[in-house]
C-alpha cells in the first residue's frame, strides 16, 4: 500500500470486508456505533423539517458523514476531550448525551444548555467532555493542541480530537495548531472530515495537495487517509492514533474520505453546484447502510432491532419536540449572565435600563 | 520592603504565583531561555522549569489559542505578546473564542487566562512597537482589560488578573517599564480588579487616565497648581468593567473633567468615558468634557512626541476648562 492510499475494511455494501483488516469490536460496541448514526441521521432529517416549517430557526447537517465521527468517538476513552465540528452531534449522543437536550438547544430555550444564545447546532455538552462550539471550526485545532498541552502537563493519560473540515485546512489557525502540536509532541489527533466541499467550493480550489493527510508530514508527524464512509476503516485509524498519543509519541493527521450529501446547512441550495452523478456514486457507499450490511452479515443485526431503534428513536425526537415547544424561552436575566462569572456593574445597569423601558 | 520597577514588580508577581499555584505556566516568544526581552521572565525558567516557563514558535495565534486549551483544561496560563503591535494575529482567538466561550456554552466553560502584553509609544518604536490598542479589547464583552501604572500596581493587579476566572488582557506600559521605582511587598498581594485608583486630590478639574499617560498627567497637575489649579487625577487600573462610582464622586465634586489617552482620538476609550459623565453627571458640568489624545494617524516614528499627549498639551486643556 502507497503511503497516502485510502484505507478501507468494507468492501462494496459492506457485505463483505478485508478480515485481515477488521478491527475487533464487541457486539454491543458494533450496535452501539450503528445506533449512533441512524439516530443522528433521523435528528437531521426531523431537524431540517423543522426549519422548513419555520419552527427553528436553522439547521445545520451531517448526512453521509456520520461515520466519520462516531466510529471516531467509538475508539476514544469517553473523557478523552472532543473539539467538535458542528456535523459531530453523535459523539455527544454516543457519550450519553439525549436527544431532548439537543433539541431544547435547537429551540434555544430555558431548558438548552446554552441559554439560547447560540444557532442550532452549536451544541456544548461539558459532562461529554464536548466542547463548545463556534461557528468556525479551525479555531479549535491550537486550542486543541493546548488542551492536550495541559494534559501531558497533568498527567492525566487524556488526549484532545479536534475534527474539522477540508475548508478549514487553509486557515491559519491549522497551520499554527499543527504546528504547535507537533514540537510538543502533544496527545491530540486532528480530524478532517474530507467532504469535498467548503460551502460551494469543492477541494481543488482549496489545496493543491494531493492529499489532506500528507500536510501532516510537514509539521513531524504521520498523517493517515482513510474511507470516511467505512466505520471499522475509521475506527482502526483512531483507535491508532488515540493509542499512540497516550503512549506520548505525539500527534496524528487522519483524513476521513467522504461526501456531504445534504447542504451545507438550512441556508444552502447545493443544486448550484453540486454535480448530481456524485450524489448517486456516494449514495451507494452510504456509511449507515454499509454498516447495517456488515453488521446483519455477522449476525449481529437484524429487522426487528431495525425497527425497534427506529420507532425508539422516532418517539424520542417527537416526544423532544413537544417538550421544547412546551418551554419557554430563556429568562431575561441570561441575557446578561455568564458574561463574566460574576455579573458587573454596567451590565446590571444596562438590564435595568431595558427593563424600565418595557415596563 | 524591597523598591522595584514596574517591570521588575511584573516578575516578581510572575514568580510569586507561580510558587503558590503549579497551575500557573508562562510561554510565549523569546520568555524562556532569554527571560523575554524587557527581561520581564528573566529567572522564571531557571526556577520553574521548562514545562511551566517555555519558548513557542513565532505565531501569537498559535500563542493565544493554545492557551486557551490549556485554561479550558484547568491551567492558568499567561501568555506573553512581545508588543501590543503584534497581538492582532490572535485577534480572532481573543475576541471570538476567550471572550465568548463562558457565554456560548451558557457557562460550562471558561477560560481564566491572562495576556501580558507591552503596550505604547515615546520609546522610538515606530508604527509595530508604540501602538495602544486598549480600545479594541474594551468593545468585547467577556474580556477584562487592565493597565497598571505604578510598580505595586503592577503586582497587585497582575495577581488578580491571573485569578481572576475570566480571560484578561494585561497591557503594560513599556515606557514607565524602568522610568519608577517604588517599595513593592514580598510575595502575593492582590489589588482588586474594577476599583480606580485617586492618584492625585484636587478641587477644579478632574483628568480621568490611565497607564503610561497617568505620570503625564500628574506632571501637568503638578505645574497646573502653580497656576493656582488644583487638578486631580484618576487612574482607572482597570477599564473594562471600568469604576464607574469612583468617575463620577470625582466629577461631581470638581465639575470639570477630561480624559487623557494615548491612542487615536476617535473610538478612544477616553470617548467612553466621557459619554459616561455626560449621561451620569452633566448637571455639574461647567465645561465642555475634552478628550486629550493621539493623533488619529498611524503612530509615527519621528514625531513621536508630538502625536502624544505631553505635559504641554494636558496643560492647555487644563487652561481651556478652567476658563470656560
Amino acid at each position: 500500500m502507497t503511503k497516502y492510499e485510502i484505507q478501507s475494511v468494507l468492501k462494496g455494501d459492506g457485505s463483505d470486508w478485508d478480515h485481515n483488516r477488521e478491527p475487533h469490536l464487541k457486539d454491543d460496541q458494533l450496535r452501539a456505533i450503528y445506533a449512533t448514526m441512524v439516530r443522528v441521521r433521523m435528528l437531521n432529517e426531523r431537524g431540517m423539517n423543522l426549519q422548513r416549517q419555520g419552527r427553528i430557526g436553522f439547521y445545520i447537517g451531517s448526512e453521509g458523514q456520520e461515520a466519520v465521527h462516531v466510529a471516531s468517538a467509538a475508539a476514544l476513552e469517553p473523557t478523552d476531550w472532543w473539539f467538535p465540528h458542528y456535523r459531530d452531534p453523535g459523539v455527544a449522543l454516543l457519550r450519553g448525551a439525549t436527544i431532548e437536550q439537543m433539541v431544547h438547544q435547537l429551540y434555544g430555550n430555558a431548558k438548552d444548555m446554552t441559554k439560547g444564545r447560540q444557532m442550532p447546532n452549536h451544541f456544548s455538552f461539558k459532562d461529554q467532555s464536548f466542547f463548545s462550539i463556534s461557528s468556525p471550526l479551525t479555531v479549535r485545532v491550537p486550542q486543541a493542541a493546548g488542551a492536550a498541552y495541559a494534559m501531558k502537563y497533568k498527567r492525566t493519560k487524556q488526549i484532545a480530537v479536534s475534527s474539522f473540515g477540508d475548508g478549514s485546512s487553509s486557515e491559519g489557525d491549522f497551520h499554527v495548531g499543527l504546528n504547535f502540536a507537533g514540537v510538543w509532541k502533544a496527545p491530540v489527533v486532528f480530524l478532517l472530515n474530507n467532504n469535498q466541499y467548503a460551502i460551494s467550493v469543492p477541494s481543488s480550489m482549496q489545496t493543491a495537495s494531493e492529499t489532506y493527510a500528507q500536510k501532516a508530514e510537514a509539521y513531524g508527524f504521520e498523517g493517515v487517509r482513510v474511507d470516511g464512509n467505512d466505520p471499522l476503516a475509521i475506527y482502526a485509524a483512531m483507535k491508532m492514533a488515540a493509542d499512540k498519543a497516550r503512549a506520548g509519541k505525539g500527534p496524528t493527521l487522519i483524513e476521513c474520505y467522504t461526501f456531504r450529501m445534504g447542504p451545507h446547512s438550512s441556508s444552502d441550495d447545493p443544486k448550484r453546484y453540486v454535480n448530481p452523478n456524485d450524489l448517486t456514486f456516494w449514495g451507494a457507499k452510504d456509511p449507515i447502510l454499509r454498516m447495517r450490511n456488515y453488521l446483519v452479515k455477522k449476525g449481529v443485526w437484524n429487522d426487528a432491532l431495525e425497527k425497534e431503534l427506529v420507532e425508539r428513536t422516532k418517539d424520542e425526537i417527537q416526544k423532544a419536540i413537544e417538550a421544547a415547544e412546551a418551554t419557554p424561552a430563556p429568562e431575561l436575566r441570561e441575557l446578561v449572565t455568564d458574561v463574566y462569572a460574576e455579573v458587573p456593574w454596567h451590565l446590571e445597569a444596562e438590564l435595568q435600563e431595558l427593563k424600565e423601558s418595557v415596563e | 520592603m524591597p523598591t522595584m520597577t514596574l517591570i521588575q514588580a511584573v516578575t516578581d508577581a510572575l514568580r510569586s504565583e507561580m510558587r503558590e499555584d503549579k497551575d500557573v505556566v508562562v510561554f510565549g516568544e523569546d520568555v524562556g531561555k532569554n527571560g523575554g526581552v524587557f527581561r520581564a521572565t528573566d529567572g522564571l525558567q531557571a526556577e520553574f522549569g521548562e514545562e511551566r516557563v517555555f519558548d513557542t514558535p513565532l505565531a501569537e495565534g498559535g500563542i493565544i489559542g493554545t492557551a486557551i486549551g490549556m485554561a479550558l483544561y484547568g491551567l492558568k496560563p499567561v501568555p506573553e505578546i512581545q508588543f501590543q503591535d503584534f497581538i492582532f494575529p490572535a485577534f480572532d482567538q481573543i475576541v471570538s473564542e476567550a471572550a465568548k466561550i463562558r457565554y456560548r456554552s451558557g457557562g460550562q466553560y471558561t477560560v481564566p487566562m491572562t495576556i501580558r502584553t507591552p503596550y505604547g509609544g515615546g520609546i522610538r518604536g515606530g508604527h509595530y512597537h508604540s501602538q495602544s490598542g486598549e480600545a479594541y479589547f474594551t468593545h468585547t464583552p467577556g474580556l477584562k482589560v487592565v493597565i497598571p501604572s505604578t510598580p505595586y500596581d503592577a503586582k497587585g493587579l497582575l495577581i488578580s488578573s491571573i485569578r481572576d476566572p475570566d480571560p484578561t488582557v494585561f497591557m503594560e506600559p513599556k515606557r514607565v517599564y524602568r522610568a519608577i521605582k517604588e517599595e513593592v511587598p514580598e510575595g502575593s498581594y492582590t489589588v482588586p480588579l474594577g476599583k480606580a485608583r485617586l492618584a492625585r486630590e484636587g478641587q477644579d478639574l478632574s483628568i480621568i487616565t490611565y497607564g503610561a499617560m497617568v505620570h503625564v498627567a500628574l506632571e501637568a497637575a503638578k505645574q497646573a497648581e502653580q497656576e493656582g489649579i488644583s487638578v486631580e487625577v484618576v487612574d482607572l487600573r482597570t477599564l473594562l468593567p471600568y469604576d464607574g462610582d469612583a468617575i463620577l464622586k470625582s466629577v461631581k465634586k470638581t465639575g470639570r473633567a477630561m480624559t487623557v489617552y494615548e491612542a487615536p482620538k476617535i473610538s478612544g476609550f477616553g470617548g467612553e468615558i466621557n459619554a459616561f459623565i455626560a449621561e451620569n453627571a452633566i448637571e455639574y458640568l461647567q465645561a465642555p468634557l475634552y478628550r486629550v489624545a493621539g493623533f488619529d494617524t498611524p503612530f509615527p516614528y519621528t514625531l513621536e512626541h508630538d502625536y502624544m499627549p505631553t505635559t504641554d498639551r494636558i496643560l492647555h486643556f487644563i487652561r481651556k476648562s478652567k476658563a470656560y
